[in-house]
């Protein structure tokens, strides 16, 4: 935290696509190209500096890693908090409504710099497949932009207010995107299911956080209040903080000292705030990256869902609700962490395995696409549940990796349908000869998509199994007088089951969509793609290939950014 | 009592001398311009009101305690009739505006628009309003919420040749009527009991014992001044006359009726309950706080409950508001409710939430009923699924009412989410984390119905969609600064207008 001006690259990331969406409704709705422009000049904008922000941050994980060094050789309490504040960078903090302790806080650290990133590219990419969207260009354009700015905030948001003021702002555009320019028979359902789904689970979660809130300052106020003092001193919190405040990094110290771990909540002898409030934070926040059993409005979302929009659904949002379950749920409350995740295993279980099932049972290409990703997010809560730095390491490559990935996916299916007219995969065929560079783009999806080594799923997905099968050891569930121990190896074995029937169905869809004869008489109008379109598959193509074989480029980072989470979890 | 300061006192009813005057000068051009020009009518009474909401800023309490803060003492004044403290300021301020807009959206309406005396009455309903806000006296109370409703009564009705409209009017004066009674006779068991009629003189006296350990005669007073608040700010079970009078009553009439009659009341509900029935109240072992906050907790679950369910079921967009704002008083009674937290500030936190939902539930509303209002007199019609096509007819129209359901519905930017977000962390503050995940669950359930209102206007399509609907100069204003009102209020102003709030809520504690 300095005082001196720096340029406050988070904010104008967030501030372009909002001003962009004001200009562009006061200009007149049949100027469509201008409209286009200025929507694609934002969303460059963002995604250089997008990128900015991850080298940036990328070039300096070994000084973090060496602090980090320094600060655990000292350990102590706070501990996991000064590695959590000192890594982060490109901060931004004022106070909103000073009263109630909610800042406008904005930061970036090794966990949120790829999603940034990821962001980036989505937007430009979504913004490029619309680009033939000629029903109400204008507003499309300017609800994409909200959306985008929404999920932006989520993710650098350093203020639990903050996270959840971006996090609802996101969903409401997001409605009307789907409802209005979505698939005409499924549009209006899946909207309003896909909303209130969200909804939902986001509001408890809310309650969650303003008790957790009174909690920490109640904390600091009594036992903790040697705790706040010392943070105060060591320059974790600032001088002038106060102890009723939404700031992640208070929040987290009060978790961190105990805050919510005190036995007798709420009445109940056994019960702490943890243990309580965690399953309803990680699944509130849970909801939106499909956990079962409340994945049900991920696919029908995002096969109703207009191709930007599925695009910036399945490989942005979903990780928006698993980062927001990681850093609300798991950074928030340990202590409920270790107590519930181990349950919680088994609903990512059934997401990996029935979602893999179900996608290879559709007909409907996009319907395969929706369940798949159903799939694979639930690797990625199966690696938060993994609790040690590996499997959590492999799960946020997986986000970023299967974010790319899926719109990818979803890119390829937009341009198929948007020539041939349907998406029934039986009918299809031979597209390859029409569409070489769909087809390209989509067999390197697919491959990443089962794990190829090269590509960045394989990267993904082994540490994912790789340290399940460490913690096995280390963690054990207990039902009444029944311990169940051991088990996370078994479920590891099942889970790689999973990928095995992924690969059944992507090499199925593959062969039938794009291999086998061409129907010249049912698709004659279906040509090459544009350059607009090639752009699309070179941008989000390109880094499941880069990040395959140079994993380099982002695993230390995420350590780095994993590390607090893990000092709290008490593992390494 | 203090010594009679004439000029203080004058001062801190400035608005309300102004209100008079403004009403003598509307009688007067009504009745020296001709028909043709009484159209400017409603911008004398506009700017007029506009004008008098900034005399509560420029003279604020705390200004006038400057001048003499011997005579000022703790803010009663007039012989304790009124206090003049910050929450009556910020109410007042919050009537004048509802008013000031009002004016100006009734200015094109067939039928009111051009006659002098619906700004005439709405002024007078307005000065009741003010009084409301500032009543410290039982006396005061009660002549303030008739002076308020009459004239409601008598608008309600404005449309005499409307059958509708004639209806309404009828039907909320019995009900009104009938309610004002029974609240009477509870004032009046109260000044019976003690022999006060000031609202701070009451509560010491409630606490000698007179009453012995038996606090039956106390709880049933106040049960019948709850029906009388209950009807005022419509809340379950006291609600059945609002969907009809909504529906039928003019709309810009509905408009202010639903917003500032409502902000008047639970100003005044607020002062009554806190001063009245103070913590320190106790009765046998019975507290008397106890008893009126559980009271408000079951009446905010019922009415948010009610409200959202009933509302899923309209099709016409008035009586969707409607049930929409029985929801909203659910939500604030959430507020009223969470009044029992252990700590002055947490008290002071819960009042502050209401008077800050109610500040931008003044815009909200009167955003959502100006886009009804400009629809329904181009069009001739209020059911929703007319609404069809909206954002291709006038697409500006659809996003300021789509602003508007989102900051009923709770969304942000608009500044719903503040105002929720606030209440529902009073809630959690006062303990009862349980009626705060009732609050959020119920503002999903309302989100639906204001999500479907959207999806009529953006995606489905009509006949009619070549027919732009004109926006008038007017009403360009009204949409504008309503508009950005409620998108400051869910962003970069919520901090002053929230500390406003919170020194207006304690004042209220402050002795």
């Amino acid at each position: 935290m300095t005082d001196t001006f720096t340029f406050p690259i988070l904010s104008v990331i967030i501030f372009v696509p909002i001003i962009a969406a004001v200009v562009m409704l006061f200009i007149d709705g049949s100027r469509r190209d201008l409209i286009r422009g200025i929507a694609i000049t934002a969303a460059t904008i963002v995604l250089a500096l997008s990128a900015t922000v991850y080298f940036g941050y990328n070039s300096q994980v070994a000084a973090v890693d060496a602090n980090q060094a320094a600060v655990t050789e000292v350990g102590g309490v706070g501990m996991a908090t000064q590695l959590f504040a000192d890594g982060l960078r490109y901060e931004e903090n004022f106070p909103w409504i000073a009263s109630l302790g909610i800042s406008y806080h904005l930061g970036v650290d090794g966990l949120n710099a790829p999603m940034v990133l990821l962001t980036g590219m989505v937007t430009v990419a979504g913004v490029l497949i619309s680009w033939r969207i000629d029903d109400r260009t204008r507003e499309f354009m300017a609800f994409f932009m909200l959306l985008v700015a929404g999920v932006y905030g989520v993710f650098v948001a350093m203020d639990t207010f903050v996270l959840f003021f971006f996090y609802e702002l996101a969903i409401f555009p997001m409605y009307l995107l789907i409802a209005t320019w979505g698939w005409v028979k499924l549009r209006q359902y899946a909207a309003m299911k896909l909303t209130l789904y969200i909804l939902i689970g986001s509001v408890i979660a809310l309650v969650g956080v303003i008790a957790m809130v009174f909690t920490a300052d109640a904390f600091f106020k009594g036992d903790g209040a040697q705790v706040f003092e010392a943070a105060k001193q060591s320059g974790i919190l600032s001088q002038s903080a106060g102890t009723f405040s939404f700031d992640m990094t208070h929040l987290m110290l009060a978790g961190e000292a105990g805050a919510y771990n005190v036995l007798g909540y709420a009445g109940v002898d056994v019960l702490t705030f943890a243990k309580l409030w965690f399953p309803f934070v990680f699944i509130g926040f849970g909801v939106l990256a499909g956990v079962f059993p409340f994945h049900n409005w991920s696919p029908d979302g995002h096969v109703a869902a207009p191709t930007a929009v599925s695009m910036i659904h399945a490989g942005v949002l979903m990780k928006l609700g698993a980062y927001a379950a990681l850093r609300m749920g798991v950074q928030l409350l340990p202590q409920g962490a270790e107590v519930h995740l181990p349950w919680i295993v088994f609903l990512t279980l059934i997401n990996v395995v029935y979602g893999a099932f179900i996608a290879f049972r559709q007909r409907d290409f996009k319907y395969v696409i929706g369940f798949s990703s159903v799939s694979h997010m639930g690797l990625v809560s199966m690696g938060w549940a993994s609790m040690n730095i590996i499997g959590m390491t492999g799960a946020g490559l997986q986000m970023f990796s299967h974010g790319a990935m899926t719109a990818l996916f979803f890119g390829c299916v937009g341009m198929v349908y948007d020539r041939a007219h349907t998406r029934d995969i039986p009918s299809l065929g031979g597209f390859v000869k029409r569409m070489p560079w769909v087809a390209v783009a989509f067999i390197i999806g697919g491959l990443t998509s089962m794990g190829m080594p090269g590509l960045s799923g394989f990267i993904a997905e082994f540490p994912i199994f790789q340290g399940m099968w460490a913690a096995s050891e280390n963690v054990s569930l207990t039902i009444g007088s029944f311990t169940l121990t051991n088990y996370y190896s078994v479920i590891v074995v099942i889970a790689a089951l999973g990928i095995v029937i992924t690969a059944a169905y992507v090499l199925r869809v593959t062969t039938q969509v794009f291999f086998g004869d061409f129907k010249d008489e049912l698709y004659p109008e279906v040509g090459d793609i544009a350059i607009t379109d090639r752009i699309i598959l070179i941008l989000l193509g390109t880094p499941l290939i880069i990040l395959g074989v140079y994993p380099t480029i982002m695993a230390p980072m995420l350590e780095s950014g994993l590390k607090p989470v893990l000092a709290l979890l008490g593992g390494g | 009592m203090n010594e009679f300061h004439l000029g203080i006192n004058l001062l801190a009813i400035l608005p309300e001398i102004g209100l008079v005057l403004l009403a003598i000068v509307i009688l007067a051009l009504d009745l020296y311009w001709p028909e043709s020009r009484r159209r400017n009518i409603a911008y004398v009474a506009a700017v007029g009101l506009a004008f008098l909401a900034t005399l509560p800023v420029i003279f604020s309490p705390d200004m006038i305690r400057n001048i003499d803060p011997e005579a000022f003492g703790n803010g009663l004044l007039w012989g304790g009739m009124v206090r003049y403290d910050m929450l009556s300021q910020i109410f007042k301020v919050m009537v004048l505006i509802a008013a000031a807009l009002t004016s100006l959206m009734a200015i094109d309406v067939k039928g009111i628009g051009r006659k002098g005396e619906f700004y005439l009455i709405v002024v007078v309903s307005t000065l009741g309003m003010t009084l409301m806000s500032g009543a410290a006296d039982l006396i005061m109370a009660f002549v303030a919420l008739e002076t308020t409703s009459i004239p409601l009564y008598i608008l309600a009705a404005f449309k005499r040749n409307d059958n509708k409209s004639a209806e309404s009017g009828l039907k909320y004066f019995l009900y009104g009527s009938f309610a004002s009674g029974l609240m009477l006779y509870g004032l009046s068991l109260l000044y019976g009991f003690s022999g006060h009629t000031n609202l701070y003189s009451l509560a010491q006296f409630l606490n000698t014992e007179t009453f012995a350990s038996n606090p039956l005669p106390a709880l049933g007073a106040m049960a019948l001044v709850v029906v009388g608040f209950g009807f005022k700010i419509s809340a379950v079970p006291f609600h059945f006359w609002t969907p009809d009078v909504y529906e039928g009553a003019p709309t810009p009439v509905t408009a202010f009726l639903s917003v500032a009659s409502k902000a008047a009341s639970f100003a005044l509900l607020a002062r009554f309950f806190v001063a009245v029935f103070p913590e320190s109240v106790v009765i046998g072992d019975q507290g008397l706080q106890a008893f009126w906050v559980q009271l408000a907790a079951v009446m905010a679950v019922i009415s948010m409950t009610l409200g959202n369910v009933i509302a899923l079921a309209q099709r016409n967009i008035k009586r969707l508001l409607a049930y929409s704002s029985i929801a909203q008083a659910g939500y604030i009674l959430i507020g009223v409710a969470a009044i029992q937290a252990n700590t002055i500030d947490g008290q002071s936190q819960a009042i502050a939430a209401i008077a800050f939902y109610l500040f931008m539930y003044v815009f909200t509303n009167l955003l959502a009923f100006a886009v009804v209002i400009l629809f329904s007199e181009s069009t001739g019609s209020e059911t929703i699924a007319d609404l069809a096509g909206l954002s291709r007819r006038n697409p500006m129209l659809a996003l300021a009412m789509t602003v508007g359901l989102l900051s009923l519905g709770g969304i942000p930017p608009a500044a719903g989410f503040f105002g929720k977000f606030l209440l529902f962390k009073s809630a959690v503050e006062s303990g009862m984390v349980w009626l705060a995940i009732i609050g959020v669950l119920n503002a999903i359930i309302a989100l639906y119905y204001y999500l479907v209102v959207i999806k009529v206007m953006y995606v489905d399509r009509s006949e009619d969609e070549n027919k732009p609907i004109p926006v008038s100069r007017p009403y360009v204003w009204v949409l504008g600064v309503t508009t950005v009102a409620v998108i400051a209020l869910g962003t970069f102003a919520a901090q002053p207008i929230f500390i406003w709030a919170v020194e207006s809520a304690k004042s209220l504690f402050a002795a």
